[in-house]
């Protein structure tokens, strides 16, 4: 069944078919443009015909919103020249129209090295986007649960979103494990050891310390009913918000600052038995979520 | 030029600028006006805290209110790279930094970055490339990933980079290739007054009205020959979005 | 990069009339697809951009079972290569194909 299928083993456009209503999705600037990447031969990779992004509108239970899906699997979901082109076009028409959200299906390893540059600049131009698309009141959300992660600038495109809704399989952070590892060592951070990962990066640790509002599970039915949660849930972007905002991080800072890792953070928290965590089923999770401290809905 | 030479030369007419653990603040006074100063010094690695205490200054000088411009002096390192930053959530840390200074653009405080060190990765997305205009110093070396590591994670053989990178601004380090991509405005002539160039900047500011593009540096990556395609491309999902309905 | 386009003609027209599809993706071992409705009936045309260079030959012959097996007469058939062995290739087609004439798999 459609609505069981996973979100992690699908691709970006099969995402897409899984979030939508059915033949409600039309995309902008569709593989049949062939608007490729003009540095990627240069280094004799092979091109994808969408560049790894996918934009278009859609509706989503009836409602009318933009989507943006990465495909993961195509050069890491990296951003690069024309890939981040597509999304800041985007969120450039959401502002303008501003009653219409957009989804952003995150699935990245962050800038695309071989464009490193106009990645990099792609991602800071999309990140002034979302602000301003927020600023106009339009709902700005991300799902993250792709193979690839949320790393990197796309990390940072994702804090700028109104709300995120995050699986276990997905991971945020700035700096990827092998990254970590090559620069401080191994004792700083195994990359090797996946628990560690999960544990520090993943969408459980993620959704308890307050990095993403929703947890889903690994499923089309679940990111679907995230979506419509987080667009009923989300506010607009204020002076308000970001003091709320700067007080959240600051907290943070003072409560877990001294962890040496996430399941002191667990502890603290009020989570009995922080080495179950990891493997906790999905429903347990969220049995344990909900008891647990409040994500600050004014404060992203 | 060293930061303090660089003060001299933009507050001829006196600043309070402080560095405390490698970030700045304070104040600096131009013919125009005030205008608020933060910044990284030294290298410094940009870490939860960093972001923390650069964010809450920024929304300090947002509370008193006013359309004062703030200046993001820039000489850092990348983020901070460590388990403790990521446990903590240090994406939302650098994202909060670029929200505050996107934010207080939005709302009338034109936001400068005068780039005259290193900076690379996240730390320049939070912090110079969040600025609305992003000026630098000769010999400022901005990256976003250092050439010996792109030859690793690409496993190619550095020589073959270097050597690519005569060919196209696109991925190589260098204040050349991100001001040809669009990323880097202008380099400021060090030679002569820095306040009078970052008047002249801010001119450019205030005279932009609100039926130009906010953000021009895809336009400039085009103009400039670094990103050929960037500004074509956002402009027709742009114009296929807005037709959309 | 090496650029291969081979050509068929006498075909049997694909068959409903849906324009275009897109399959796969340009993954280590997978190609994408990109299947348009643009030919005349009868021809068919499939051009592929690989980065392996050097298997004119595999292709040929793997386009041309492709071409008997599927009757994908007026559609042309455009593939990014990300290295995929001839299995994987012939599977793409013929989705490319089912997904253009509606055939449910």
């Amino acid at each position: 069944m459609r609505d069981e299928l996973s979100w992690y083993e699908s691709t970006a456009r099969q995402r897409l078919v899984g979030l939508l209503d059915a033949d409600s999705f039309v995309e902008f600037l569709g593989p049949e443009q062939r608007e490729t990447s003009p540095h990627l031969p240069v280094f004799d990779l092979p091109v994808q015909f969408d560049d790894g992004m996918i934009v278009g509108h859609g509706r989503i239970k009836g409602t009318h919103v933009f989507l943006a899906a990465q495909e993961g699997r195509f050069m890491g979901g990296a951003f690069g020249e024309v890939h981040g082109a597509k999304l800041t076009g985007l969120l450039r028409a959401a502002r303008e129209i501003g009653s219409t959200p957009v989804l952003i299906l995150f699935d990245t390893g962050g800038v695309r090295l071989q464009e490193a540059n106009a990645g990099e600049i792609a991602i800071a131009e999309i990140m002034r986007a979302v602000i301003e698309a927020r600023l106009a009141g339009v709902p700005i959300l991300g799902l993250i649960g792709g193979r690839a992660g949320c790393y990197g600038g796309g990390s940072l495109i994702a804090g700028c979103c109104s709300g995120l809704a995050v699986s276990e399989q997905g991971r945020i952070s700035v700096s990827g494990p092998e990254v970590i590892e090559t620069n401080r060592g191994v004792e700083e951070f195994d990359s090797k050891d996946r628990a560690l990962v999960w544990r520090t990066m993943g969408g459980k640790h993620r959704r308890l310390i307050g990095g993403a509002e929703v947890y889903t599970d690994d499923s089309m039915a679940s990111f679907r009913a995230a979506a419509l949660y987080l667009l009923e849930l989300v506010h607009a972007l204020t002076a308000g918000t970001l003091e709320a905002e700067q007080n959240r991080l600051e907290q943070r800072i003072a409560r877990f600052g001294h962890c040496e890792d996430a399941m002191d953070v667990w502890a603290l928290l009020g989570a009995t038995d922080a080495s179950g965590v990891p493997g906790m089923a999905y429903a347990d999770f969220m049995t344990l979520a909900a008891g647990l401290e409040a994500p600050h809905h004014d404060a992203r | 030029m060293m930061l303090a030479d660089i003060l001299r030369s933009l507050f001829p007419q006196g600043h309070d600028v402080k560095i405390e653990r490698g970030l700045l603040f304070g104040r600096g006074s131009l013919p125009r006006g005030p205008i608020t100063v933060i910044g990284v010094d030294s290298r410094t690695p940009v870490g939860v805290e960093e972001a923390a205490w650069l964010s809450r200054k920024i929304l300090n000088a947002l509370r008193t209110g006013g359309i004062d411009p703030i200046l993001v002096l820039i000489d850092s390192d990348s983020q901070r790279m460590s388990k403790r930053d990521e446990l903590l959530g240090l994406s939302e840390f650098l994202a909060h930094l670029a929200k505050c200074l996107l934010y207080a653009d939005a709302q009338g405080h034109p936001t400068v970055g005068l780039l005259y060190g290193h900076t690379a990765a996240g730390a320049f997305i939070a912090t110079a490339l969040a600025t609305h205009t992003l000026l630098a110093l000769p010999g400022a070396d901005p990256a976003v990933m250092d050439l010996p590591s792109m030859a690793r994670v690409t496993k190619l053989p550095i020589e073959v980079l270097q050597d690519k990178a005569k060919t196209t601004p696109v991925f190589a380090p260098g204040l050349d290739n991100l001001a040809q991509t669009g990323g880097v405005a202008k380099v400021l002539d060090p030679e002569t007054s820095l306040a009078a160039q970052l008047e002249a900047a801010l001119a450019v500011m205030s005279a932009s009205t609100a039926a130009q593009p906010s953000d021009i540096r895809d336009q400039m990556g085009k103009e400039r020959h670094g990103r050929p395609k960037a500004f074509d491309i956002a402009a027709r999902v742009r114009e296929l979005a807005l037709a959309a309905r | 990069m090496e650029l291969l386009s081979y050509r068929h003609t006498a075909l049997p027209r694909a068959k409903g009339s849906k324009q275009q599809a897109l399959v796969g993706v340009v993954a280590s071992g997978d190609l994408e697809v990109l299947v348009e409705r643009t030919l005349p009936d009868g021809e068919c045309e499939v051009n592929i951009c690989t980065a392996v260079a050097g298997f004119g030959n595999l292709w040929r012959a793997v386009v041309a079972d492709f071409v008997d097996l599927r009757s994908p007469g007026g559609l042309k058939l455009s593939v990014n290569d990300g290295g995929a062995r001839p299995d994987m290739v012939s599977l793409r087609l013929a989705q490319a194909v089912h997904a253009v004439t509606g055939d449910h798999q």
